[in-house]
């Protein structure tokens, strides 16, 4: 049997309230769930984990909702099922997303003592009205202290979300919120575009007229600032939306990105392991239902061809900055990129949206902004 | 002098305005002589295609025996349907030429209408008795004394012991019925002179072959017989004649006086025309009956398969479709921006309309049309004269001495209140003035002299706009007159579509190309690049437009994993795309050719 590395995803739905953008699994008012989740989830792991013992795990992420509105022990014995069931590598990334409206001092040096070695904060914006529309519960003061808490539990690999997009934001306040978490000296930055999608709060509020979204010419405009802001400050970007210091990519993202095999556990949460994609059943009753009832939390599942693995591969890894590595490709599939996607990539090349150098084709900066349209030239030869 | 059996016999149509309760009233007859029974009727037998029960309008004229008892004596009552649209004059016309009498239906709250009006003359043209009737009576707003008073002032007609009846409600059906018996006359015509019967409308039957329905004028008609269509010259064994009950039943013959059809093993509804003669082999009429012509399509536009693979599929609903309609003509025609499609002839705008809602409806086919065009003459430089009826024909400028238009004569009828309105509307659709008629206090009919160019685009939409739905509209062709015309092209990124060029009235070009230009705008989504779109005429821009490339299509974050999502979203916007038109570089969605018409 091949060695094989994989991550785990854990999901935590709950939330001491939901965002007004949010549209994943996540629930508030829903804490009476907390210990029977907590079980059935347990349960999916060990289940899972008989199953799938044989790969080593090089990264655990536990995403949310938020996580660290769970408590504590219940993380701890998360972990500990993971740790007894799978063989979790030793140097394994471990990360656990927080909100830093949820957070006390003591909770950081507890989280490390459970073995997480990487804290995600969802800070999204500085400007304390700003989260206050977004509907946070923290303010950027809390922001301030939880990273000072988290270094001082001994911490050394801290990401920070923030958003840029929001509605009624100015350069300015983007800038400034950049400025300020870059100040924090963290390791790694995801900043993201807002998107408002369908069945939000956010969403809503557009379809009614509350709120205008922004417009193209703005967003793109903070994207750019962004970009060129953050390398100045150190860090670089190596996805769409991520950038890091020397060293501190995410263990985690990448094998997203890089179009490698997880498992997700929890309701809502997606696995990808030998050719079969697999997602859970969103709402936390009906995972616990089905966990108990028929031993899995599945929704969904498909199997994925080559042709769609080809695809996917390329998918996931124009949003690398470096692109997708030509070896690679020729490794999992047995041809070069060029056998399949010739005509594309000559054609995209044309266009100003790909280039290529000699191990790897990524898109260039035009072809970043437009992603999806160089995509759907690939699929068109997706066979 | 009618024989004992033809003065037993009366046969009439009904003329109505749309909507005002023809087919209704067809029913109840159908109904009330025990054709049907009530619980077994669907709504509107008459009516059989969807398309006409949606539209509450009649495409195809139809017939029913109607069977009387009065007195002790039975009479047949043979209703013939006829088509409600300008579209069809031609064939109301042969309608009318198979009857003695007409019902007049008027809507007792709406009075008379453009159309009514039209049907009305056509029918006094044939000599017909005419028997006016006033439905809805039930509603609240009939007012039956002032639509009296304006049939008698309009039209001329005694209307002072006119039925007042609801067709909807069953109210003095038998009235009606009663003054088909005692006002219109039966028919004459020696049933041992040589054969003349009048094809009145036909349609294709599978195992049958065509359907003739007809009228015999003269003679009797058996089956055996050989038969003869005077102006196709094509012979027919016939293998049956029979009646409408509505249904198709057979009889031994059929005489002069009686309607009825005859079907003979005809393989094409182009072999047995509206408005043709039957006469037998042996013993042949030496005159055929008067009327006859053939149809002129009016209207023309392209059709092409959305889809470039279902071109096969669209030939074959077409001949399909021409099975039954001898007045649509298509030839294969190419285009540059859409492939292999047609080009259609049609009687007019609605003819036109009919035919693409049957091909999609029917035949399931996803085709995108080309703006329509109507028939141009062009004298050219060197002497000639050639008909240009696809905009891509037209020669260059320099080639062109002058170009000649269709022209109509429309008549609108609209309450006094929108003359203003209406007489605008004319005026910027290139109007000639010819005279207005007051019909009552509040009732006015307008006559302009109108480019059929400038009806075909979108003249009733914003006639019906202007007065609040209140206008009707009726036009027949009057003739050609030479007229300003340029063609307007359009280019994306720098190349003419063909497929959108149109010919217009030159001090129209730079408005319409503007607005066309600013439509395309809207409906061609932002691709990689920046689109120019231009309108041209010859050489010369006259109106820019840019649809700005796309700034950003990219999905900031996959969460959690959840590729799935995103392959099918991706696969998803590949299916959009593949609806979308490539012409050049630049793809176009197929609204881009539709969006072209509506505009004013």
């Amino acid at each position: 049997m091949e060695e094989k590395e994989i991550g785990i995803y854990i999901h935590i739905p709950f939330c001491k309230k939901k965002c007004i953008y949010c549209d994943f699994p996540s629930y508030s008012g829903a804490e009476l769930y907390m210990e029977p989740y907590l079980y059935a989830l347990l349960d999916e792991i060990t289940i899972l984990g008989t199953k799938f013992s044989k790969y080593d795990i090089k990264s655990i992420y536990i995403g949310g909702g938020t996580p660290t509105y769970f408590k504590t022990s219940y993380i701890g014995r998360i972990l500990e099922t993971c740790f007894s069931c799978f063989n979790v590598k030793e140097n394994a990334e471990i990360t656990i997303e927080s909100n830093p409206g949820t957070l006390g001092k003591k909770t950081f040096l507890e989280l490390k003592r459970l073995g997480i070695n990487r804290l995600s904060l969802g800070v999204q914006a500085w400007q304390n009205e700003l989260l206050k529309f977004l509907g946070r519960i923290h303010t950027s003061q809390q922001v301030v202290s939880s990273v000072r808490w988290a270094r001082e539990a001994g911490f050394q690999n801290i990401n920070v979300d923030i958003m840029f997009g929001i509605p009624n934001q100015t350069v300015e306040e983007w800038m400034v919120t950049l400025e300020n978490v870059c100040s924090l000296e963290v390791d790694h930055i995801s900043a993201y575009s807002l998107k408002i999608e369908e069945d939000t709060a956010l969403y809503s509020m557009v379809q009614n007229g509350v709120i205008h979204p922004m417009d193209e010419c703005t967003e793109r405009h903070m994207y750019h600032e962004g970009i060129s802001f953050l390398r100045q400050r150190g860090y670089i970007q190596y996805e769409i939306s991520n950038f890091a210091r020397e060293g501190k990519k995410s263990v985690h993202n990448l094998i997203y990105w890089k179009d490698d095999e997880y498992i997700g556990f929890g309701c809502g949460a997606h696995s990808y392991i030998n050719r079969v994609r697999w997602y859970n059943y969103k709402d936390i009753e009906q995972y616990i239902y089905t966990m108990n009832k028929n031993g899995h939390g599945m929704e969904y599942r498909e199997y994925i061809d080559s042709n769609i693995e080809r695809f996917e591969m390329i998918m996931m890894g124009l949003r690398l900055i470096e692109g997708v590595n030509k070896a690679e490709f020729e490794r999992r599939f047995g041809k070069p990129l060029d056998f399949y996607y010739r005509d594309a990539i000559s054609q995209l090349k044309r266009n100003g949206l790909l280039d290529e150098n000699d191990s790897s084709i990524y898109l260039t900066p035009r072809g970043l902004d437009i992603q999806n349209t160089v995509l759907l030239a690939f699929l068109d030869y997706m066979g | 002098m009618p024989s004992s059996r033809q003065e037993r016999i009366r046969n009439f149509c009904i003329i109505a305005h749309i909507d005002h309760g023809k087919s209704t009233l067809a029913d109840r007859l159908l109904e009330e002589t025990g054709v049907i029974k009530q619980r077994e009727m669907e709504e509107q037998v008459l009516d059989s295609m969807d398309l006409e029960k949606e539209r509450g309008i009649t495409i195809k004229a139809k017939a029913a025996k109607l069977i009387y008892e009065r007195d002790g004596q039975e009479y047949v009552l043979n209703l013939i349907d006829t088509p409600g649209h300008v579209d069809f004059s031609y064939e109301v016309s042969r309608s009318l030429a198979a009857c003695e009498g007409a019902i007049l239906v008027v809507d007792a709250s709406q009075g008379i209408q453009a159309q009514t009006l039209a049907n009305v003359y056509l029918a006094l043209e044939h000599d017909l008795e005419i028997i006016p009737v006033i439905n809805k009576i039930d509603l609240p707003g009939a007012q039956p004394d002032v639509v009296k008073k304006e049939i008698e002032e309009i039209i001329g007609l005694d209307a002072d012991n006119a039925p007042l009846i609801s067709a909807k409600e069953g109210i003095g059906i038998d009235k009606v019925l009663d003054c088909i018996i005692d006002c219109i006359p039966p028919p004459k015509g020696d049933e041992s002179a040589p054969l003349k019967a009048l094809i009145f409308d036909s349609f294709y039957d599978s195992y049958r072959g065509v359907i003739c329905h007809i009228r015999v004028v003269e003679g009797t008609l058996k089956v055996g017989d050989m038969i003869r269509m005077m102006a196709t010259g094509k012979e027919f064994e016939v293998t049956d004649v029979g009646v409408f009950m509505p249904e198709l039943h057979p009889v031994d013959e059929l005489k002069a006086g009686d309607v009825g059809f005859v079907a003979a093993s005809i393989k094409n509804v182009r072999d047995a025309r509206v408005g043709d003669t039957i006469t037998h082999v042996d013993r042949p009429t030496k005159e055929a009956l008067p009327g006859y012509r053939q149809a002129v399509p009016m209207v023309f536009c392209g059709i092409y398969p959305a889809d470039g693979s279902e071109y096969d599929e669209l030939r074959d609903a077409l001949e399909k479709l021409q099975i039954n309609d001898a007045s649509l003509i298509f030839e294969p025609e190419t285009s540059a921006a859409l492939g292999f499609g047609y080009r259609c002839g049609f009687l007019g705008l609605l003819h036109m309309e009919i035919v693409q809602e049957r091909l999609e409806r029917e035949y399931d086919l996803d085709i995108v049309t080309t703006a329509p065009s109507v028939v141009y003459r062009v004298k050219k430089t060197d002497g000639q004269m050639v008909e240009i009826s696809n905009p891509v024909d037209m020669p260059p400028e320099v080639e062109i001495e002058y170009i000649e238009e269709p022209i109509v004569e429309a008549q609108i009828i609209t309450p006094s209140d929108y003359v203003g309105p209406v007489m605008e509307l004319c005026q910027e659709r290139r109007g000639n003035y010819r005279h207005m008629e007051y019909l009552d206090e509040v009732r006015v009919v307008i006559t302009y002299d109108l480019p059929l160019n400038e009806i075909v685009y979108d003249f009733f939409d914003a006639l019906k706009s202007r007065t609040r739905g209140f206008a009707s509209l009726d036009y027949e062709m009057k003739g050609y007159q030479v007229s300003e015309l340029v063609k307007l092209d359009i280019l994306l990124n720098g190349e003419v579509v063909d497929a959108l060029s149109t010919i217009v009235h030159k001090d129209k070009a730079y408005a319409r190309g503007r607005a066309i230009a600013e439509k395309l705008k809207e409906v061609i989504p932002r691709q990689q690049f920046e689109i120019p779109i231009q309108a041209a005429i010859g050489n010369k821009i006259i109106a820019r437009e840019t649809v700005k490339a796309l700034r950003k299509d990219v999905l900031a974050k996959c969460y959690g994993g959840d590729i799935s999502r995103k392959r099918k979203l991706l696969e998803k916007q590949k299916e959009g795309k593949k609806r979308m038109r490539q012409i050049g570089s630049v793809e176009v969605p197929q609204e881009a050719f539709m969006a072209v018409l509506k505009i004013n």
